[in-house]
């Protein structure tokens, strides 16, 4: 180390402390140009106990896409958007039977192809004017005409021959096939008079005016990227008013933070994403003034085998082993499956075991195997399959086909999902004893070899709507890709002539009672082909403060969920606690806040005075001594 | 004088000094005066070093585009996963994204647009990726800058008093509790201060917000404190895990100062001992500290995204961890464009500034 002379460093110490000085100053520019008030932003829209204002704060991690119905992807800007806009039908919070929305009634055509729809003269947008069918015709012909409007709801007016509107209260649809559909059809109708003057709908986030013009229970009124949404509630709604009088979705990135929040009354409500875990909900269940709901879900969790990827044409291409091909082989496997184990250890119990492909939830379409055909678990049975099969055991207890080889399969995982690991852990297991083995992929991306075919099983799973159309639609020969390896609608390279056959008869089927039966023969045939086996229905788990909520509206109302309905009952119809005026606010911390920034800032400017003051003295040191 | 240090903490530091101190000899003599000379020396040195900015600027916008092609999975899939699309809008999306487009003419493309300052349109967002850099950019220089501010100061402060005071109790409690904070992962310890601090354990109180960076029912002045009540948790968490480092290189580099002569021939000048410190030995020992300083700045602006994530802070790390869980190609290259032109230009500035602070340098 070389020594120097203290006077030659007197110049590079000044230049230090200017630099030191002007880099800190350079900072505090950045900081404060974010600190002043923001001249966009409303005035306090306050949620205090002394002007009684109520307000439902809701934790939530998922960052809003876009605004935008013609661009939203995600099922938080969906829910926001469920909200802000009316449908033209609704499901019923009950039972998911389709109810009026926009539309008051509806009525197809003796030849099926042509549907009306009674507009209701009751709905006035936020800026006064009424909500009429031209509105609706608008938003659907935008988005027949328009691809950047056909974004995320294109695939609704696909059937479409013709939308028109020849009075205020009548909406025409003329289709081109018969569409049983069409009482589901989850299209925000948005305002022509505003949404004409949007120009480039691919580029039109929809989040620049506020409060944003609409028809739904509430009216956005700020949105602030990854911070909050706010809604204040819609008083002329035709259904009613909400009972709070705000709304606001605060944005919580990490779950056990939203938990926190919800311990400290900061939110009124947690979802999680997609569900609580086990260890979140059982440290919830015992604290004061907070209700776990365990609501069953909306979801099927299933082992998918690969049935030979091919092209609609028919060409083969991927890796699927052969030996699943032969539908013994696939009935042993699921055979072999302990469900009630995955149930209680994977799940903790947070979830109901899975039969036919639609969840219980969705009674009018739940079907169940019967006695005779039920795959339940039986390791003998399986076993004996895989013998009749042609896979015996050979003298080192591994399964050998006849042309000598063992059985080995692979299972396509997604590493973000604990539960495909810890089961596919239970499954190396339990196929071990059958003398089969096991390789668990475990990606952050599973759809490259998805999509190439190159796999034997796959967890797979689907969120279900009120209307199965869209998770049958994913197993038929048309869904297959058009080219080898191409992105294409289907799920898992299904193509079964008799399944296609009932989808088909099930989408012209007018009649709701006559359509379910037929959805049920569906779900039979997809149990018998072994191809997609639900193991869980996994629990939709969330919970909210009591002391802020009275009362909420789960979906169905029996038993069901809060976040994500299929309609806007939850914050609509929630009520508010009794003295809970500021609830959801961050009351607890609001009052002392002054006081303790106070002192914050007090520590710092002290902190930067003695700095300087140590400085000044320094630089005067000299002279001094 | 025992000179300890902690060589994986501060071998950046060590290059550097070794550049500072192993220069080149003194030019020969020359007709021209020593001034203008090391004036023109000077310029060409920092000339130098800003075309090496540039050429590794340029490196970096090519490099961004093919490194996210890289990640498997198909963008538009991803962001219609789940939901109920027709092979017409995945295909004209794709369009849209120009993802349909040969590799040659979409990277042409981007370069163009690129070196106009337009890195395209995000995926997911639908809004000019610039406009959602500059949303979350402000958040995280705030967050980042202000905790950047205090740990900095903190560990010079600190290791400066620790070297000074080597070998006895206060220096040991001092080294021991910056290295455990360093080892703390940052989203475990800000977990902790949410879950005692914020929602409160027993007799301590819930004193801050447990996350975001506003309540969004303020203005003005009221706005201000709100923010920075929502500050002091994350700020602290990152202060905490990050000043060992200023701490543990003010501290060696200030070790080797002290056997020098010249603080010897300070004392003999009847100097108090705090004097001898700050006035002679401390602005000797700070230009390792200065390069780790200008390395910090530079990955401020990259922010702290597992701070981000537990604090639900809108910067530019939760912003990043979105746009590479898509991938959106646009945004993700923007801000790996941005993230590393911080880091050169922070370099570059120390570089050309080194020669002010230590003639030495560059000469």
């Amino acid at each position: 180390m070389v020594t120097r002379v203290p006077h030659r460093s007197l110049r590079p110490r000044r230049r230090l402390r200017l630099l030191l000085a002007s880099g800190a100053a350079a900072l505090a520019l950045a900081a404060g140009s974010v600190v002043p008030g923001n001249p966009l932003a409303p005035a306090p829209t306050e949620a205090r106990a002394d002007d009684g204002t109520t307000t439902l704060t809701v934790a939530v991690a998922q960052s809003v896409d876009s605004l935008s119905p013609f661009l939203a992807q995600r099922l938080v800007s969906t829910s926001i958007h469920r909200l802000m806009y009316d449908y033209l039908t609704n499901y019923d919070a009950k039972d998911n039977k389709a109810i009026p929305g926009l539309a008051t009634a509806w009525e197809p055509s003796a030849d099926k192809l042509t549907w009306t729809y009674t507009i209701r003269s009751d709905s006035t947008w936020s800026d006064g004017r009424q909500a009429t069918a031209e509105d609706a015709a608008w938003t659907f012909n935008t988005m027949m005409t328009d691809e950047g409007a056909a974004t995320s709801n294109g695939s609704f007016v696909g059937n479409f021959e013709e939308v028109t509107a020849p009075s205020k209260d009548k909406l025409v649809i003329k289709l081109k096939k018969p569409q049983a559909t069409m009482t589901a059809l989850d299209v925000p109708i948005v305002p022509k008079h505003i949404w004409e003057k949007a120009g480039d709908f691919s580029k039109f986030n929809n989040d620049k005016d506020f409060p944003i013009v609409g028809n739904g229970p509430f009216i956005l009124t700020d949105y602030k990227v990854d911070s909050y949404v706010k809604l204040k509630a819609n008083k002329d709604f035709w259904r009613g008013s909400p009972k709070f009088d705000e709304l606001v979705f605060r944005y919580y990135k990490d779950q056990d933070a939203a938990v926190a929040a919800l311990r400290k009354g900061e939110v009124s409500f947690v979802a999680g994403s997609p569900s609580l875990t086990p260890a979140q909900s059982a440290s919830l269940e015992n604290a004061p003034d907070i209700k776990v709901n365990d609501a069953p879900g909306r979801r099927f969790f299933a082992l998918a085998v690969n049935p030979g990827a091919r092209t609609k044409d028919g060409q083969k291409f991927g890796d699927g082993h052969p030996a699943l091909l032969d539908q013994k082989v696939r009935h042993a496997l699921f055979m072999a499956v302990d469900r009630k184990t995955i149930i209680d250890k994977v799940f903790q119990g947070h979830a109901v075991e899975g039969e036919g492909y639609i969840p219980p939830r969705f009674g009018d379409y739940f079907w169940k195997p019967s006695d005779g055909q039920k795959l339940a678990h039986d390791p003998a049975k399986a076993s004996a399959l895989l013998d009749e099969a042609g896979y015996r055991k050979n003298s080192a207890g591994k399964r050998v086909g006849k042309d000598g080889k063992p059985l080995d399969f692979r299972i396509l995982c997604h590493a973000t999902d604990p539960n495909d690991k810890a089961i596919g852990k239970y499954l190396q297991e339990w196929w071990g004893d059958q003398g089969i083995g096991l390789k668990v992929d475990c990606l952050d991306n599973v759809s490259d070899p998805w999509y190439a075919g190159e796999y034997d099983l796959a967890f797979d799973g689907w969120s279900v709507n009120p209307d199965p159309d869209f998770v049958l639609s994913i197993h038929t020969c048309a869904a297959l890709p058009a080219k080898a390896k191409e992105t294409a609608a289907t799920d898992n390279f299904i193509c079964d002539k008799r399944y296609d056959e009932l989808y088909k008869k099930q989408l012209a089927e007018y009649d709701p009672a006559k359509r379910a039966d037929l959805v049920k023969q569906l779900e039979s045939r997809l149990y018998d082909t072994g191809y997609m086996n639900v193991m869980a229905y996994p629990n939709a788990v969330e919970a909210y403060r009591t002391d802020h909520i009275a009362s909420i509206t789960t979906m169905p109302s029996a038993a069901g969920n809060i976040y994500g309905q299929d309609g806007y009952w939850s914050w609509w119809s929630a009520v508010p606690a009794a003295g809970a005026s500021s609830s959801g606010s961050s009351d607890s911390g609001s009052s002392s806040t002054g006081v303790l920034v106070g002192i914050g800032i007090a520590v710092v400017v002290l902190a930067g005075g003695g700095l300087l003051f140590a400085m000044r003295r320094r630089s005067t040191a000299e002279d001094r001594e | 004088m025992s000179s300890e240090s902690t060589p994986a903490l501060v071998k950046g530091a060590a290059g550097v000094e070794s550049a500072a101190s192993g220069g080149p000899a003194p030019a020969g003599p020359s007709a021209r005066s020593p001034r203008s000379r090391s004036a023109a020396g000077y310029a060409r040195y920092a000339a130098g070093k800003l075309a090496g900015a540039a050429v590794s600027l340029f490196a970096v916008l090519v490099t961004s585009f093919f490194l996210f092609r890289l990640i498997p999975g198909d963008p538009v899939k991803q962001m219609t996963g789940g939901r109920q699309v027709s092979t017409e809008q995945i295909a004209a999306m794709r369009r849209e994204f120009g993802l349909d487009l040969p590799l040659w003419q979409q990277f042409t493309q981007y370069c163009g647009k690129a070196l106009t300052g337009d890195f395209g349109t995000s995926y997911q967002f639908r809004a000019p990726v610039v406009d959602k850099i500059a949303e979350a950019l402000p958040a995280t220089l705030l967050l980042t800058g202000t905790a950047f501010v205090i740990y900095t100061l903190l560990g010079i402060w600190l290791g400066a008093r620790s070297a000074w005071r080597n070998g006895s109790a206060g220096d040991r409690a001092n080294t021991a509790l910056a290295l455990t904070l360093y080892s703390v992962p940052s989203f475990w310890l800000g977990l902790l201060l949410i879950i005692t601090l914020s929602v409160g354990v027993g007799p301590i109180p819930g004193l801050f917000p447990t996350g975001g960076m506003e309540s969004g029912d303020t203005a003005g002045f009221d706005r201000v404190l709100d923010i920075a009540h929502h500050m002091v948790l994350p700020v602290v968490t990152l202060v905490a895990v990050e000043y060992a480092r200023t701490l543990l290189v003010m501290r060696s580099s200030l070790l080797d100062e002290m056997g020098g002569d010249y603080l010897t021939t300070a004392r003999a000048k009847g100097l108090r001992d705090d004097l001898v410190r700050r006035k002679h030995a401390v602005p000797n020992a700070m230009l390792p500290t200065v390069t780790l300083l200008f390395v910090n700045l530079g990955t401020t602006v990259a922010g702290a995204i597992l701070v981000e994530t537990v604090f639900s802070w809108p910067g530019l790390g939760g912003l990043f961890y979105q746009a590479l869980s898509v991938p959106d190609l646009p945004l993700v290259q923007a801000l790996f464009f941005v993230f590393a032109s911080a880091v050169i230009l922070m370099n570059t500035l120390a570089d050309v500034i080194y020669p002010l602070l230590d003639p030495r340098v560059g000469r």
